[in-house]
């Protein structure tokens, strides 16, 4: 099978032979931190390009389609045109806070990307607790979307950030417990064990019904916690302008709009990882012939595969549903959500232990 | 005017929505006061779109001043001319021939359907849902495009002269209102689907922004938001003008007096408003489009009053002559402005979103209470 594992051992057996251990590492280090940043921006790009169109399909336009074929060129342009615009910045704001707010959402955006398996052997750090990295990291975000509504001098901000902070403490509790359920049936908190195990079946289909419950819980807590609708409390256009980024403009404001977005990807990532096996193909348990086939498509195929289905499923409830308020997103998750997905904890113990997964 | 603003040391926090405000639709300002996100005040800041059209009317002659009418509610453009076309039939005592009256209530219909679509798009876009706009554009648009080829513009149509209409209808209107008939037929259940029948959507209008019928009464409001609240008020019923006692149609009364039942109100009304086309569009009788009228207009000395029912309400126009070329004076009771009034009242006690659900649901065009 095809392999990114053999191409980098490739190369660091290659740079071993040239210089020493120390250096190796350095150029090991900056060669993958370019190829994170290039791919932070790249899927940025992406998935920007890919909202505009989801979202023209569902409200019977084009899309962009005059910049380059398809258009497939205008996102690269807005960026041009968003870097070369003026960073105005507004009187009277906390000028430090202002300025690291956006860095802060993405800086914890970017880091996030470390341990995701993006294919067979593709993964920046493969750490024992992956699990629990990825939800501590994830929380932080929240800080520097504060930050902003803090720092901009503005009500609307402020309103915005507030509502953000509720909304992101609460969801990140259904959203951890839907993740736990799938940790306790795996019994590891490393990401690559927790694909490993999905060897013969993916979680969604080997895990009965707790795990529909978990994936559905997943999918709703997460559109909440990235500020997406029906969840977007914190922008809320037609109520609060802007939210928290009201009053920034140019660069500033493409950096959280590039966080969301690369937010979207982890938590679709993580879900395609959780509950639709990551990079692992389709395999279906005994029938060996048949996953031999399967095996042939490139693993890296697969996860992205899966994860741009699950973030068109979270854009599609973008574009259809109408967004709700903030006492009922509240009670969505205090009052339904978080009992809901403890019970199925307790059910997914209950199925892990006695055995009935496949 | 409104007190002085400042922000209290209770915790209350004063904010501008607009006159810039995605959700003013218009250069409507309104200050409310918050507790939390809880609204304690509202308080609109009218007047960034005044263009005294009820002093600019005194100098225009009777043929003239419909014009500027059709810049009031520009959505229901056709109905203001209506209303000022009739007042000054009535001071002119003039007969309209059948048919002027028919094709003027088919576009009066076409108008409060086009009105109500874009309200649907605007009122699901004001709750965050940014697609049914394009839904309701799309058999919109058909509207427009049938406005433009009779009436020769889209929006403000200037349609309707003294003694008649300015044109004949194009022969091709017949045919495509019949296909636009069809069409919106076998598109209103989508809009059902997508917006009535959904959860978050309910959950965001019922028992929010209750209006009482007395309060309806009390505040002025008419048109739909009034209807919404149970109170009759149709003008087309209690007062039928023009060709609207020749066909059948119900007044949509709801009882819920919330959010929804306005929704409710309107959307009912969309399905009436076709009915009534269905009834007429295969009925225009022949006949001269115009009655014979003197170049020069000049109304006897006296008052006149006249209402008509808009996509809105009820718009009045109150006209004073002198016997001259020109009103002395003219008043629009215009029916954004009462329903603007009762908005306070309504949006107590709710949070922000309330509002801007609220508001939707008032269907507000700001030009029509600036004037």
């Amino acid at each position: 099978m095809f392999s990114f594992q053999n191409m980098t051992q490739e190369i660091h057996s290659w740079l071993s032979s040239l210089m020493s251990e120390t250096f190796v590492m350095l150029v090991e280090m900056t060669i993958v931190g370019i190829l994170a940043i290039a791919l932070f921006a790249f899927l940025g790009l992406v998935l920007v390009y890919m909202e505009r169109k989801v979202a023209a399909v569902i409200q019977l336009r084009k899309g962009p389609n005059r910049v380059g074929p398809f258009g497939i060129f205008q996102t690269s342009a807005d960026t041009l045109k968003l870097v070369l615009k003026e960073g105005f910045m507004p009187d009277n704001v906390d000028k430090f806070l202002y300025k690291l707010a956006p860095f802060v959402v993405m800086i914890t955006a970017m880091l996030i990307l470390a341990p995701i398996p993006f294919a067979k052997g593709v993964q920046i750090w493969d750490i024992n607790i992956g699990v629990f990295y990825l939800t501590a990291i994830s929380s932080i975000s929240v800080i520097g979307i504060l930050m902003a509504g803090w720092a901009s001098n503005n009500k609307y901000s402020l309103l915005g950030a507030m509502r953000s902070g509720a909304q992101i403490v609460s969801y990140e509790l259904s959203a951890g417990m839907a993740v736990l359920s799938i940790v306790v049936l795996t019994g590891s908190l490393n990401l690559g064990d927790i694909i490993a195990s999905q060897e013969d079946g993916w979680w969604i289909f080997k895990g009965h019904i707790p795990a529909w419950i978990a994936f559905i819980i997943y999918i709703i807590a997460v559109t909440a916690e990235t500020n997406r609708a029906p969840f977007d409390m914190a922008e809320a256009e037609s109520e609060l302008t802007g939210g928290f980024h009201t009053e920034y403009a140019g660069m500033r404001f493409a950096l959280f709009f590039l966080a969301e977005y690369i937010n979207i990807f982890i938590v679709c990532a993580i879900g395609a990882i959780l509950f639709f096996g990551g990079w692992m193909p389709f395999h279906i348990g005994s029938w060996t012939a048949f996953n031999h086939v399967m095996d042939f498509i490139p693993s890296f195929m697969w996860f992205f595969g899966k994860t741009f289905f699950l973030i068109f499923l979270i854009m599609w409830f973008r574009w259809t549903f109408p967004r709700l308020r903030v006492d009922q997103l509240l009670n969505l998750e205090w009052k339904y959500l978080l009992p809901i997905s403890i019970f199925n904890l307790l059910l997914m113990t209950l199925v892990a232990i006695k055995g009935w997964h496949f | 005017m409104f007190e002085e603003i400042k922000t209290s040391n209770d915790g209350e926090l004063v904010i501008n929505v607009g006159p810039q405000h995605p959700a003013t639709h218009g250069v409507l300002h309104l200050l409310i006061t918050l507790n939390g996100e809880t609204i304690t005040k509202l308080e609109p800041n009218l007047g960034y779109i005044h263009r005294s059209i009820e002093k600019m009317c005194e100098s225009l002659s009777y043929r003239q001043f419909i014009y500027s009418t059709s810049r009031m509610d520009y959505l229901s453009s056709h109905m203001n001319n209506h209303a000022c076309a009739m007042i000054v039939e009535k001071g002119l005592q003039v007969e309209i021939p059948e048919r002027a009256e028919v094709i003027r209530v088919l576009i009066s219909e076409l108008t409060r359907l086009a009105s109500h679509q874009l309200w649907w798009g605007a009122m699901a876009m004001d709750l965050g849902a940014l697609s049914p706009f394009f839904y309701s554009f799309r058999e919109r648009e058909v509207i427009t495009d049938i406005m433009e080829e009779t009436c020769g513009a889209r929006l403000t149509m200037n349609y309707i002269v003294p003694g008649g209409l300015m044109a004949d209808i194009h022969p091709n209107f017949v045919k495509r209102v019949k296909d636009f008939i069809i069409q919106f037929n076998s598109k209103i259940d989508e809009y059902d689907q997508l917006v009535t029948g959904n959860i978050i959507f309910q959950n965001r209008m019922k028992n929010v922004g209750y209006l009482s019928p007395e309060d309806a009464i009390s505040y002025g409001t008419t048109g739909p938001v009034a209807r919404g609240s149970g109170v009759s008020c149709d003008i087309r019923k209690l007062y039928p003008y023009s060709a609207y006692n020749k066909v059948k149609f119900e007044e949509i009364l709801e009882t819920g007096g919330d959010s929804f039942a306005r929704y409710l109100v309107r959307i009912k009304e969309m399905k009436q408003s076709i009915s009534i086309i269905e009834q007429l569009i295969d009925n225009i009788p022949e006949g001269d489009f115009q009655a014979k009228t003197k170049a020069v207009l000049k109304l006897p000395k006296g008052e006149f009053y006249q209402r008509v029912e808009t996509a809105r309400g009820e718009l009045g126009v109150y006209l004073v002559s002198e016997g001259g070329t020109t009103p002395y004076r003219i008043k629009f009771r215009s029916p954004g402005f009462s329903n603007l009034s009762a908005l306070n009242h309504m949006v107590k006690g709710h949070k922000i979103g309330d509002l801007v659900a609220i508001m939707g649901t008032l269907d507000l065009v700001i030009p029509d209470i600036d004037r």
